[in-house]
């Protein structure tokens, strides 16, 4: 049985539906990330499963157990807000010891549980500091130990991380997966940053008006995304208009208006006559002179169109000749710049035949 | 480089003046200056018919020069002290009622939406719109023994065997009074005060497990203890001093302190002794301020 389920959960605000039918089950131990952009929904859950809102329809099981008619300071879960939401009169130790407090534990045990949640976020030396004094980072931790003193069943984090700068939301990632491991506390992790969700996540849901597009690990959505929106959502990838023409064990020619057939993989079940999105990630694309890529079953050519230096890679544009612009990586594993093409070079891309997946209309 | 820094700084100098010089130089004319008077005329003689006797006079034989006469007469008698006291106590009295109605009230507003708001702080502000002396006399028209609430409240006492009670010039007329007017004074900077806190934080608190009653007390209340002490300070300071309430409404028993200086000043013409009661009433409240700054210290040192 899953830890937390949520069974065809709908809330409209007005005419507006911010969740849609949507149901999830999430288990124990999880690391699961709602994933989606602003106004997809994904708040919204959170609030419900925190029991700030409650469903217009349909029901939230946690342990099997009904939450409609538990209110929010009777859950075993706890949040992470956005702001982090500390007290501003308490210092670190008071704003951890709160829940402590509210649960009314023996002192010994209270005492205990704050030393302990003080040390899981290495803040021991600022337990009599108060929230202005910290900084960012230093806040977000406070709030984590807040959020885990008592062990709730979940921890609900809702855009923990944005606040925080690039380089300290690196490293805010990691430690959030050291701690997920180190307390085993199921946490549902709400993010707009795809980066973010994949690095994290044991399980993702991807959202879109207030429905779920689809569920997955975090590999299989960046390699097998089942809709055009998870596609383009995680990650960059390139898209071209295709109709199945000769399906045979999974495998089947497509025709691209204005490039020909090329070869394609993963089509179980697809009728032949099929349209469709040919979708493939930039770094499955290789980019060279005819000859280098002739040997790939998939080839055609193009002309570069723009270059853009990444440092870790370059992105070509190459246009095709129906007038697609296709993206394709190249690695800098060489010192400099690989200055192979300038824009206006004629080159050749391709791909192997099962690379890329076909995403039915 | 150096010039361009000193002009800097010159310019930053001048515009700092011209900011915070004219409240200074009318401060200094209109509350220092006289303080120092008031102090000096503490330590006169009364004048024969009035005003202050001079420090130094030609003619030997009249009063002259500087004396702790009104010292000794405000601290040889217990009745001054009393009145002194009882004033700290309407003060008080008022600024606890003041307290308890305008919190729920502060929080009502400041918790509705924000469309409404406005219009709400508009309907506590709205009473200034009329003079003070004005709504003082028409609480003698409500107080009155014809008018509609005392009828109904003797009848009632009466009905129960009870002796009629005389609700105008009485104790309890001043403090109405003096809550009624007062009342804005404290739900105006109670609400900047509530408006200003983040709803997260009671999201927050009720996570933790915090229910109505914990979210209050340890959250909201504690967060709201400036408003608290800028509103009581607001109505404290007044009414300590208020005198026209207890004129108008006040029986004869009903002398505070701000009558009693009126009275030294315009009834018995003792100047000197009008100064030091002034000066033992500016003690208070400076007791007073010194003692809630010190409460204040030690509850919440947040930013």
């Amino acid at each position: 049985m899953a830890l937390l389920e949520l069974r065809n959960v709908t809330r409209r605000f007005g005419d507006f539906v911010a969740v849609n039918d949507v149901s999830l089950s999430i288990e124990a131990g999880e690391f699961f990330t709602l994933l989606g952009p602003s106004g997809c929904g994904k708040t919204t859950i959170l609030r419900m499963i925190a029991g700030f809102d409650q469903p217009d329809a349909g029901q939230i099981f946690l342990n099997g157990a009904d939450l409609a008619d538990t209110p929010s300071e009777k859950r075993p879960v706890r949040t992470v807000f956005q702001n982090y939401a500390l007290f501003p009169h308490m210092t670190v130790a008071q704003n951890i010891a709160f829940p402590l407090k509210m649960a009314h534990l023996p002192r010994s045990d209270a005492d205990r549980m704050l030393k302990e949640g003080l040390e899981l976020v290495h803040l021991s030396d600022k337990a009599d500091a108060y929230p202005h004094e910290l900084s960012g980072g230093q806040k977000q931790r406070v709030a984590l130990a807040r959020g885990l003193v008592n062990r709730p069943a979940v921890l609900l984090l809702d855009e923990p991380l944005g606040a925080l700068d690039a380089k300290l939301r690196e490293e805010m990632q990691v430690d959030l997966i050291n701690l997920q491991k180190e307390v085993g506390v199921t946490f549902v992790f709400v993010t707009h940053a795809q980066v973010e969700a994949l690095a994290l996540s044991h399980r993702i849901a991807v959202m879109r008006d207030g429905r779920v597009e689809q569920v997955d690990e975090p590999a299989k959505l960046y390699g097998f995304p089942k809709t055009r929106f998870a596609a383009d959502f995680i990650g960059h990838i390139n898209m071209l208009d295709a109709q199945v023409l000769e399906p045979l064990h999974g495998q089947a020619r497509l025709a691209v208006p204005g490039i020909g057939d090329i070869m394609a993989s993963h089509l179980h079940g697809v009728p032949a006559g099929s349209k469709g999105t040919f979708a493939i990630r930039p770094e499955q694309v290789r980019i060279g002179i005819h000859e280098e890529i002739q040997e790939l079953k998939n080839h055609f050519r193009g002309t570069v169109r723009h270059f853009l230096y990444r440092g870790d890679v370059t992105v070509f544009k190459v246009s095709l000749p129906n007038g697609v612009i296709m993206e394709a990586l190249l690695p800098n594993s060489a010192p400099g710049r690989a200055e192979l093409f300038e824009v206006g070079d004629s080159v050749s891309v391709g791909w192997r035949h099962d690379a890329g997946v076909f995403l039915r209309d | 480089m150096n010039s361009k820094v000193r002009s800097f700084f010159s310019r930053a100098r001048l515009a700092k003046l011209t900011v915070s010089g004219p409240p200074f130089v009318f401060l200094l004319l209109f509350f220092l200056l006289p303080g120092i008077i008031m102090v000096i005329a503490s330590f006169r003689y009364p004048g024969e018919f009035g005003g202050l006797a001079p420090i130094v006079s030609a003619t030997p034989e009249t009063l002259h020069g500087l004396t702790l006469e009104t010292y000794r007469f405000f601290f040889g008698d217990a009745i001054y002290a009393r009145v002194l006291f009882k004033s700290f106590l309407v003060a008080l009295a008022t600024t606890l009622i003041c307290l308890a109605l305008a919190y729920p009230l502060a929080l009502l507003i400041a918790r509705s939406p924000k469309k409404r708001r406005d219009f709400m702080v508009l309907l506590v502000i709205l009473p200034f719109a009329s003079s003070f002396l004005i709504r003082v006399y028409a609480w003698m028209i409500l107080l009155g023994p014809q008018a509609a609430l005392s009828q109904a409240l003797n009848g009632v006492l009466g009905a129960l065997g009870m002796a009629p009670v005389h609700l105008l010039f009485s104790p309890f007329a001043v403090l109405a009074a003096m809550v009624y007017v007062h009342l804005p004074f404290m739900v105006l900077p109670l609400y900047t005060n509530l408006e200003k806190h983040d709803p997260t934080l009671l999201d927050a608190a009720q996570d933790c497990g915090a229910n109505a009653w914990h979210r209050f007390w340890r959250v909201t209340f504690p967060l709201s203890l400036p408003g608290i002490y800028s509103g009581s300070a607001l109505v404290f300071i007044p009414v300590l001093g208020m005198f026209a309430i207890p004129d108008i409404l006040g029986g004869t028993g009903d002398m505070l302190v701000g009558n009693l200086i009126k009275e030294q000043f315009l009834v018995t013409r003792d100047w000197p002794f009008g100064s030091t009661l002034s000066i033992m009433l500016t003690l208070t409240v400076l007791l007073c301020v010194w003692a809630a700054a010190k409460l204040g210290s030690t509850r919440g040192h947040y930013a």
